[in-house]
């Protein structure tokens, strides 16, 4: 493979801090050099980046594929597709598939799927428990071996308290963290919205918001117990971001992330029953959107996940309740996170590290960084560049975005792995 | 004042305009339907079909008589619930029903926005006859019609109701309906049964029934559904209705000319005491029944006269 050399572009990298101009030089596979005056070697393919930015290839601590078990929604190579366009090039996949990621040959099946995109490294978790159904212990150990980052029940809660002690303490002894989808179960069963006003005039099912803080509580308090490393995904509420952030300032092994949804929209969005906003956790007050904003920006959350759930019309097209919850999220995950940028409520390098730096230093990889030595996985973007979410021309199969309509500045002009261009071009 | 939408899916959002033009025609034609001068051609040559996911004897007929004495043709589709995707089956309808070329489409549906849903995807005007937990305007609307016969004005009344507010749909097109129209509503239940938030709906919020009446103009009571006690929402029929079925006794804290209302059917001796429902003063339930056929010919005029003359 040839030399390749962007030139004249905004450097972002949230690793070291380093926000400048520059020319970042790949060589198989891998960034050789990156900073300003660099020249080009014989032979290098020059690129003018005419000043966009170049930062890390992004990592995208989660998302559900369609396959194996619902082909139909989404498929590896389109997500790969969607992922490639979304300047995403590391994605993490949920175990809760069908048949789920409970066996390590299961593991390597996605892995080396993965390989065969040539676009985006698939890091698989293992299930936490047999068949994600919250019961037995899945074979961690083994899973770990063949390659599970972490493990989890996907979007269904371990709602069994001495069940996540196991999953817990058991996983410390591989290394692994325990992702928990934090909702008390006996108080979500049914609900489709949140608890309030909104639910009370739509005549919808609801969750009260507190089903998630109480879930944190618990699994803060069994972090204390077991010494196990408790992650929990897609936090949505002010007061389960408040236990994070005390548990954190108590020095227990516990980690969040969030999605775009719930720092870009509200439940105002599932308003004349509108299912493409019916996600799981649901949307939820202003209040609660503006705390997770703040979570972002004052290291409480630790990455920004698309939490893409691929679903077809056919889930989509029913009434609200009957409706599957869940969001594409791949093509959308760096424009919506730049609007609150663009927003002034985070600053670039902090925003691109929610997305890069500190989910790769969560997983331990390599990747996530712009430094000589590291994988050549890079994302050209234009900040400001507007277009708008339409589903239907999304990228991939799954078009169910809740972002519908929504106008975004932030595109993206071209991705890489490995040194290789996958998108743009 | 024409009416605002193509479709009648909601009480939330009508103008006391929108909702006091109903209510007069509604009065009109109650007073046409007594004089036995009953058929029209308003809607001769229109095609209205009653589409009932969930079954309700009086509401479909009610709307089935409302239609024929307008004149239009009136059909009755009962949609099996027990199919095991509802979804697809109602959106297979739509196409089914735009193929008849239906004009006015009637829905039930245990599902809340169901026929928000089904308005994207037919031609007909839709009227919501009850959908899930949301709203049953037309219910709201003969209850207005109801209370504005005996009381004069909805304005400046106290109006108390009872019972399972959280899963009546009936409730949340009343409380919409009278607060627009200026009454003061109070709504009197066990917590369990109060939906989250529901204050700022602009009513008063009693767990105290005899508190809760007092003063009252109209006393409404809701049927409790059975399957509530067995979800462990109330303990038992007969601890709910010490507490929250009416009888004499509560009833005497409420104005001695307040009428007593029910949408009918009716658990006696669970949420109401037969001698209450019966009482051929204060109970106003039968009259609701009459009213009903009359807000729904209304709303039928109202619709109508929105449709394109010609298919």
């Amino acid at each position: 493979m040839r030399d390749l050399l962007i030139t004249g572009a905004r450097l972002l990298d949230p690793a070291s801090g380093l926000d400048a101009p520059g020319a970042l030089l790949v060589r198989d596979g891998a960034i050789a050099d990156l900073g300003p005056g660099l020249t080009a070697p014989d032979d290098a393919e020059v690129l003018d980046a005419n000043g966009a930015c170049l930062a890390p290839g992004l990592v995208d601590l989660r998302a559900n594929l369609g396959e194996p078990g619902a082909e139909h929604r989404e498929t590896i190579a389109s997500a790969a597709a969607a992922a490639a366009a979304g300047g995403i090039t590391t994605l993490c996949v949920l175990p809760d598939t069908d048949p789920a990621l409970d066996d390590p040959a299961l593991l390597s099946f996605i892995i080396r799927r993965g390989e065969a995109t040539g676009s985006v490294a698939l890091l698989p978790y293992g299930a936490a428990t047999v068949g994600c159904a919250g019961k037995e212990l899945a074979e961690l150990g083994l899973l770990r071996e063949a390659g599970a980052i972490a493990f989890t029940d996907g979007v269904r809660a371990i709602g069994n308290a001495r069940t996540m002690r196991l999953a817990l303490s058991y996983a410390r002894a591989f290394g692994a963290f325990v992702v928990q989808h934090p909702e008390e179960p006996s108080l979500a069963a049914g609900g489709s919205a949140t608890e309030g006003e909104l639910a009370t005039r739509l005549g919808l099912p609801a969750i009260p918001p507190a089903a998630e803080a109480m879930m944190v509580a618990r699994d803060i308090a069994l972090a204390r117990m077991t010494g196990g490393h408790v992650h929990f995904a897609h936090v949505s509420t002010a007061a389960a971001l408040d236990l994070i952030r005390a548990a954190k300032a108590e020095g227990l092994l516990v980690t969040a992330d969030t999605a775009p949804p719930y720092f870009d929209l509200n439940e105002t969005a599932i308003g004349d029953y509108r299912t493409y906003a019916k996600l799981s956790p649901p949307l939820r007050t202003e209040a609660d959107r503006r705390a997770v904003v703040a979570a972002l920006a004052d290291g409480t959350l630790d990455a920004i996940a698309s939490d893409h759930q691929p679903r077809d019309a056919d889930d989509k097209r029913l009434p609200f309740a009957q409706a599957e919850a869940g969001g594409a999220g791949l093509a959308t995950l760096l424009a919506v996170t730049l609007a609150r940028v663009h927003a002034g409520d985070i600053p670039m390098l902090t925003a691109l590290g929610l997305l890069t730096a500190k989910p790769a230093a969560l997983l331990g990889l390599a990747c996530g960084r712009l430094a000589k030595g590291a994988p050549a996985d890079l994302v050209l973007f234009h900040p400001d560049r507007g277009w708008k979410v339409e589903a239907g021309k999304l990228p991939g199969k799954a078009q169910n975005s809740p972002f519908d309509g929504r106008a975004l500045e932030g595109r993206v002009l071209g991705t890489w792995k490995s040194g290789r261009r996958v998108f743009g071009g | 004042m024409s009416h605002p939408s193509k479709h009648l899916l909601a009480i939330e959002g009508l103008e006391p305009p929108h909702i006091a033009d109903l209510l007069d025609l509604a009065e009109s034609y109650a007073l046409l339907n007594r004089s036995g001068k009953t058929q029209r051609d308003l809607l001769k040559g229109r095609t209205l079909i009653n589409l009932f996911f969930e079954d309700s004897t009086r509401t479909r007929t009610s709307f089935e008589l409302a239609g024929k004495r307008l004149g239009a043709d009136v059909i009755n589709m009962s949609v099996s619930t027990s199919s095991v995707n509802k979804g697809e089956t109602l959106l297979d309808t739509a196409s089914t029903l735009n193929a008849m070329q239906c004009d006015l489409l009637v829905i039930r549906h245990a599902q809340s926005g169901a026929p928000a849903l089904l308005s994207q995807k037919v031609d007909a005007a839709v009227i919501n006859a009850g959908d899930g937990t949301h709203e049953h305007p037309t219910q709201a609307l003969l209850d207005a019609l109801t209370i504005r016969r005996h009381k004069g004005s909805l304005e400046g009344l106290i109006v108390a109701i009872c019972g399972d507010i959280a899963h009546s749909r009936v409730a949340r097109s009343n409380i919409h309906l009278l607060t627009t129209m200026g009454s003061r509503v109070r709504i009197i239940g066990p917590p369990t049964l109060i939906p989250a938030d529901v204050a700022r709906l602009g009513v008063e919020v009693f767990h105290d029934m005899k508190a809760g009446l007092k003063d009252a103009d109209v006393v409404m009571m809701l049927r409790l559904q059975r399957e509530r006690m067995s979800g462990g929402l109330v303990p038992s029929a007969r601890e709910f209705f010490r507490f929250y079925g009416l009888d004499a006794e509560k009833l005497a804290h409420a104005k001695p000319d307040s009428i007593v209302m029910h949408p009918g059917p009716m658990n006696r001796g669970v949420e109401i005491d037969s001698a209450i429902a019966d009482h051929p003063t204060r109970s106003v339930i039968g009259e609701q029944v009459e009213m009903g056929v009359a807000c729904r010919m209304a709303v039928l005029d109202v619709l109508a006269r929105r449709l394109p003359r010609n298919r």
